[in-house]
C-alpha cells in the first residue's frame, strides 16, 4: 500500500502543479503513513528522475517506450493502467491540469477505479479519506469519499498545495517498471503545439487592471468599462465569456487558459471568481471587486469588496475620477 | 454520420443555492435549470457539422429527472433530429463513472461515430462523463476542443492546453470529444424549430442500475470565509467616494 504521484512533464522539466501533488501526496503519506513513490512516463525519463532523487520519496519509479515520447491519451492511459494494475497503489495523485482531464478519466473507465478530480483539500475522518471540492464554480463546497476498496484516483486543484512544502530526503531507489504498448491502438496523434498571434497589449507588465465578467450584461455595456479604464489609465481584461461572446479579443482574457498577472490592482468588474479565472490573476497585489451577489467566491480572495450594480457604480465612479 | 450530443440540466447561474436540510445536495425549490453552458456549444457543433456534410442524424441525450426534457426539446428546436431522455434512478448521481456506465448501457447500440460533450458540468464539474463514455465504447477521446475538421473519415481537432496555447489533435472514428466555450457561436432557435421539435421523437428509457456509485457527496457546504475583505457597503455615492480614496490613499494609483 502506498500513494504514487504521478508526474507531468512540461517543456521547462516538471510541470509546476506536480510539484504541488507531490507536495499533497508527501502530506498524505504522513497523516496515513503510507510510503510516497513518484511514477515517470516517456521514452527517457532518466534526467526527470534526477529531480526527485533528492526528494522525501520511497521509489522512483520509470516507465520508458517510445511510444510515450509524445502525449497522446490513448497511451498515457493505458501505461497508467498496467502500473496501477501490477503495483495496486491505494492513492494515485496528480494536480488537475488541462493533459489530466485529457486521459485519466480514461483510467479510472478502464479499471473500474473512482477518479475523485479537481479537490481542494484532503481530510482524514475516523482513518478514511475525505476530499473536498468546488461545486457551482466554488460558490459551494462538497466533502466526497471514494467508494470500496482498491486503488483511487485523485487530482489536486491549482495551489491546492505548495510547491514549497515538498519535503527533500535521500535513499529513493530508481526502479523501472515494464508495460506493453501496441502501437495500433494509439487512435489519437497529437501534433506540435502553438500560440494563437499575440494581442496589441502586454497585460503581464500593466500596473492596473480593469477586467470585465459576464456580469456587463451585454455588449452595449462595454463603453462604459472602456472610460473607467481611461480615467484610470489602466488596462483592459476581461474573463472567459466576454471573450466567448465575442465582445473582446482572446489576448485580454485572464486566467488558466489566457494570461497570468500581477498588477498593483486587480478591479473585477462582475466576475464571480471561478478557479480558472483566478489562476490568473491571484498573484495581484491588490483586488477590489464590483458584484451584485454578495456570496461572489471573489470577494472572498479580494482586499476590497463593493457589493452592488456596475452598471450603476462604474458611470459614477468614472465622472468623479474625471472631476 | 451519426453524432450523439450529451446535453445536461443544471442550476442557471443566477438561481439561488440553498443547501438541503440534510446538507446533500441543494434544495432545488425556486432553481431555474438551464442547459449546461459548455453543452451549448456542442449542441452548435454537432449541428454544425451536420450541416457541413450535408447529411447525418444528431441525437440529443441527457440522464436526469423528468424535467431534463426541457434541455433535450431545447436542442431539439434549435435542430437535433431526435432525443434520448435516460431517466434518472437514483438521486443526484453524483459518480461520473456510474453516470457514464448508465450512458453507455443505453447508447451502445446507436453505434456513433461521434459523441459531443461538454467540458464539464457547471453543477458538479467532473469533466469526465464524455471522456469515460468514449473509453467504454471503445472510442478515441479529445478534450477542451476549440475547433473541429472532418475529412476523409478522421477527425481533426483543435485541443486547448494552458496558457493560451494550442495544439492539433488527430483521431480515428469513431470519437468522443468534449467541447471548449467559445468554439462557435449557439444559435437561438427559431419559432418554426419549437414548433418542429414538439413533433419529434423523443424515446424516454430507464436502466435498472445493477451500477453503484464509486464515489459519493457526504456534504454540501459554503465554503468557509479566511480572509478578512473591508466591504464597502453604503449607497452608490459612499461606494464610488471611497473607492477613489482607496485608490488615491491607500494604494496610490491615481
Ligand atoms: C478548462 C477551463 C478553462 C477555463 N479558462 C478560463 C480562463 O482562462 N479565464 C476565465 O476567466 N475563465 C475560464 N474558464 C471559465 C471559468 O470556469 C468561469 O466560467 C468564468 O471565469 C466565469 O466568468 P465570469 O465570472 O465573468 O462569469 P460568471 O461566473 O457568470 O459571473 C458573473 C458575475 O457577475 C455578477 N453580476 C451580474 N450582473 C452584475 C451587475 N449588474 N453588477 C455587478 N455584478 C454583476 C454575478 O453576480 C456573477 O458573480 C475556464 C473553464 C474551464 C473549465
Ligand atoms: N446527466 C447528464 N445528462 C447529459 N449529459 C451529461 C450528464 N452528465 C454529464 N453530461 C455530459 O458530460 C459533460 C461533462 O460532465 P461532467 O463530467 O459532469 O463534468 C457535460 O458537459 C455533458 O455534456
Amino acid at each position: 500500500m502506498s500513494v504514487f504521484v504521478v508526474v507531468e512533464q512540461s517543456n521547462s522539466g516538471v510541470h509546476r502543479m506536480s510539484w504541488e501533488a507531490l507536495a499533497g501526496g508527501q502530506a498524505l503519506g504522513r497523516d496515513l503513513s503510507l510510503p510516497v513513490s513518484v511514477v515517470l512516463m516517456g521514452e527517457n525519463v532518466s534526467a526527470l528522475a534526477e529531480s526527485f532523487q533528492s526528494k522525501d520519496v520511497k521509489e522512483i519509479l520509470k516507465v520508458e517506450t517510445p511510444l510515450l515520447s509524445n502525449y497522446s491519451a490513448d497511451g498515457f492511459s493505458s501505461a497508467l493502467a498496467q502500473v496501477i494494475e501490477t503495483e495496486s497503489p491505494k492513492y494515485v495523485i496528480m494536480g488537475h491540469t488541462y493533459m489530466v482531464r485529457d486521459f485519466l478519466p480514461r483510467v479510472s473507465a478502464k479499471l473500474g477505479l473512482p477518479f475523485l478530480a479537481d479537490n481542494i483539500a484532503y481530510g482524514v475522518e475516523d482513518g478514511s479519506l475525505v476530499l473536498s471540492k468546488q461545486l457551482f464554480s466554488g460558490k459551494l463546497v462538497a466533502d466526497v469519499s471514494p467508494n470500496g476498496d482498491g486503488p483511487c484516483i485523485i487530482s489536486f486543484q491549482s495551489a491546492a498545495f505548495q510547491e514549497e512544502d515538498v519535503t527533500d530526503g535521500s535513499g529513493a531507489s530508481v526502479r523501472d517498471i515494464s508495460i506493453s504498448l501496441d502501437e495500433n491502438t494509439i487512435r489519437s496523434r497529437p501534433e506540435e503545439p502553438f500560440q494563437e498571434a499575440a494581442g496589441a497589449v502586454d497585460l503581464s507588465s500593466a500596473e492596473v487592471i480593469v477586467s470585465v465578467g459576464r456580469g456587463i450584461g451585454k455588449e452595449e455595456n462595454l463603453p462604459m468599462v472602456k472610460d473607467l479604464v481611461q480615467a484610470m489609465g489602466a488596462e483592459l481584461a476581461s474573463s472567459r465569456p466576454v471573450v466567448d461572446a465575442g465582445w473582446l479579443e482572446s489576448y485580454h482574457q485572464v486566467g488558466s487558459s489566457g494570461q497570468t498577472v500581477a498588477p498593483k490592482l486587480y478591479f473585477a468588474l462582475g466576475i464571480s471568481g471561478a478557479i480558472q479565472h483566478v489562476v490568473g490573476m491571484k498573484g495581484s497585489k491588490n483586488i477590489i471587486a464590483i458584484n451584485k451577489d454578495p456570496e461572489a467566491p471573489l470577494f472572498e480572495l479580494a482586499d476590497y469588496g463593493v457589493v452592488g450594480d456596475l452598471l450603476e457604480i462604474v458611470p459614477k465612479l468614472t465622472e468623479t475620477l474625471q472631476g | 454520420m451519426k453524432i450523439c450530443v450529451l446535453v445536461k440540466q443544471v442550476p442557471g447561474s443566477d438561481s439561488p443555492l440553498k443547501i438541503s436540510d440534510d446538507q446533500s445536495w441543494i434544495n432545488e425549490e425556486n432553481v431555474n435549470f438551464i442547459t449546461n453552458e459548455s453543452d451549448n456549444y456542442a449542441v452548435e457543433e454537432a449541428l454544425q457539422l451536420k450541416e457541413k456534410l450535408g447529411e447525418g442524424e444528431v441525437v440529443a441525450v441527457s440522464l436526469g429527472p423528468e424535467r431534463t426534457q426541457r434541455t433535450i426539446r431545447e436542442a431539439l428546436s434549435k435542430g437535433a433530429d431526435r432525443g434520448i431522455h435516460i431517466e434518472e434512478s437514483y438521486p443526484y448521481a453524483s459518480d461520473p463513472l456510474q453516470i457514464a456506465r448508465t450512458f453507455a448501457s443505453v447508447l451502445e447500440g446507436e453505434q456513433f461515430d461521434l459523441i459531443l460533450s461538454g467540458l464539464q458540468s457547471d453543477d458538479f464539474g467532473f469533466g469526465q462523463v464524455g471522456v469515460i463514455l468514449g473509453e467504454m465504447l471503445g472510442m478515441s477521446t479529445s478534450t477542451l476542443v476549440m475547433e473541429t475538421e472532418l475529412a476523409d473519415g478522421k477527425m481533426k481537432v483543435k485541443r486547448e492546453l494552458e496558457a493560451g496555447w494550442f495544439q492539433w489533435v488527430n483521431l480515428d472514428l469513431p470519437a468522443s470529444i468534449s467541447i471548449q466555450s467559445g468554439i462557435n457561436t449557439p444559435r437561438y432557435p427559431s419559432l418554426k424549430g419549437i414548433m418542429g421539435a414538439k413533433k419529434k421523437e423523443l424515446n424516454k428509457v430507464s436502466v435498472d442500475s445493477n451500477n453503484e456509485p464509486r464515489q459519493s457527496i457526504s456534504k454540501v457546504y459554503i465554503p468557509k470565509k479566511t480572509k478578512r475583505t473591508e466591504m464597502i457597503v453604503g449607497t452608490v455615492d459612499y461606494q464610488v467616494e471611497r473607492l477613489v480614496e482607496v485608490f488615491k490613499k491607500d494604494l496610490r494609483i491615481l
